[in-house]
């Protein structure tokens, strides 16, 4: 574990064409956004992390694509449904280290209230039972649901894991300079599931 | 607390030497000697069950792991109970937990004083390794001032004896077996229907979880009487119990 985030801080010797900044990413699978502005309340210190850290792709971002390979990506949301699991997969092989950020990445949380009554049942009560204009059950554009919201670990190998429902903004900013120093953070020590 | 009339024994937790008399349990001779040890299901003021598993301690000797809080203290024994196998298996079993019923942290009313979600802070539990279960269990709010959440019941089994061994009512029972287990109210009747509760809320004080709450109160409320005033509530319940006995 401690191999990869010295890795980070090793990234200069085998990176040597560009900028010697850590490549970080972030992304949205099934959450509210909640965690990512959790990471905006960081304020200013975003603007000293900017100064060793290079965002790669985020919803925060402009770029497009994920990067061919990042040092770290924080991962915030449930895996949901086959569009989530497409997505994580092919981050979870373009990144070193890949943080759960948040409760419903780490647990599936809100978007796992659904999970005991079944797709059925829930799509009709949001599309049929409480529409207000027409009711039919969209089976385009939206993607379609797991059976269950589940969390991001259950598909794919999550280094870290940072609770919270957001992790606050401090929690955030310890996670990032512990990582940036070369450690591997104990981060039950900063947050707590629903905190 | 050394009883008088009963024998004294000597032996060691975790290589410090202690002493306790032979009715005593090795949680009790711990709290004694400020050795902490995590509890669900133990209380002050009611009988032991050994339920919850979390205080689990390794005697030399023995290969199994036993439970503090039912495991009388013996002469010579020598007891750890913080080996990294105990916290292991601590977190193991915290994990069970979260993973056996639905509990969503952020919208439950519990959230910031609920035992369970402390204790998995407490020994770093990190995230759930089993695969969530989801089942589909439900809310009873038909009690009048009450709410039993069945997603929240780690099946503690302390509202069942508070009701039982301090209120009297024994309205709480638990029904089924192993994983479909389940606390009922009166012969699985809605609680709200039950002739035996006496509306006193014993029961909603010593749960540690967010299964029984009052209502339209978050437990973090000041005023909620039941949540507050908990670990005072029991020991003063438990005291005046065993003044009115030896008067009888
Ligand atoms: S009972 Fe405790 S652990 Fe369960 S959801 Fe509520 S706060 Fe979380
Ligand atoms: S309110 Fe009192 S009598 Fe009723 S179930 Fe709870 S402990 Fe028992
Ligand atoms: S309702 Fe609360 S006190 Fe009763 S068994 Fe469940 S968790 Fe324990
Ligand atoms: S406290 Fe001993 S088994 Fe629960």
């Amino acid at each position: 574990m401690s191999k990869v985030s010295e890795d980070i801080i090793n990234n200069k010797a085998d990176d040597n064409t560009t900028s010697a900044k850590v490549k970080a990413a972030t992304v949205w699978l099934d959450g509210c956004s909640g965690c990512h502005m959790s990471f905006l309340d960081m304020d200013e210190r975003i603007i000293e992390l900017l100064q060793k850290v290079d965002l790669c792709y985020s919803p925060l971002v402009d770029h497009k694509d994920f990067p061919d390979m990042v040092d770290l990506t924080l991962v915030e949301g449930a895996v949901s449904s086959h569009e989530d699991l497409e997505k994580i997969k092919k981050v979870r092989e373009h990144t070193k280290i890949l943080v759960s950020l948040g409760d419903c990445a780490v647990t599936a949380n809100v978007p796992s209230m659904r999970n005991p009554f079944g797709v059925k049942a829930i799509m009709n009560h949001a599309y049929v039972e409480t529409a207000v204009t027409k009711d039919i059950i969209p089976n385009e554009v939206v993607p379609e649901l797991f059976e269950y919201s589940r969390p991001v670990h259950n598909f794919v190998k999550v280094d870290l894991f940072l609770q919270g429902c957001p992790p606050p903004a401090d929690a955030i900013y310890f996670l990032l300079t512990e990582l940036l120093e070369g450690r591997m953070p104990d981060l039950t020590k900063v947050s707590r599931l629903g905190k | 607390m050394v009883t008088p009339g009963k024998k004294v024994k000597t032996f060691t937790i975790d290589g410090k030497d202690v002493s306790g008399t032979e009715d005593q349990t090795v949680i009790e001779v711990c709290r004694e000697n400020n050795i902490e040890i995590p509890t669900l299901c133990h209380l002050d003021g009611l009988t032991e069950v050994g339920a919850c598993r979390l205080c689990l301690v390794e005697i030399k000797g023995s290969n199994k792991l036993l439970p503090a809080c039912v495991t009388k203290v013996a002469e010579g024994m020598e007891v750890l109970t913080a080996s990294d196998r105990l916290k292991n298996y601590r977190i193991k079993i915290l994990e069970l937990f979260f993973s056996e019923r639905n509990h969503i942290c952020s919208v439950c009313v519990s959230n910031g004083i609920c035992e369970l979600q402390n204790l998995g802070q407490k020994l770093g539990m990190t995230h759930v390794h089993y695969p969530y279960l989801f089942p589909k269990v439900n809310v009873d709010a038909s009690h009048e001032r009450f709410v039993l959440d069945h997603n929240r019941c780690i099946l503690c089994t302390r509202c069942v004896r508070v009701c039982d061994e301090i209120e009297g009512a024994h309205t709480w029972d638990i029904m089924g077996r192993g994983i479909e287990s389940m606390v009922i109210t009166d012969l699985n009747k809605p609680w709200g229907d039950s002739d035996s509760c006496t509306s006193c809320g014993k029961c909603i004080a010593v749960c540690p979880t967010g299964a029984l709450v009052e209502k339209y109160k978050n437990a973090v409320d000041k005023t909620s009487k039941y949540k507050k005033d908990k670990l005072k509530f029991l020991p003063y319940l438990t005291t005046m119990r065993e003044v009115k006995n030896e008067q009888s």
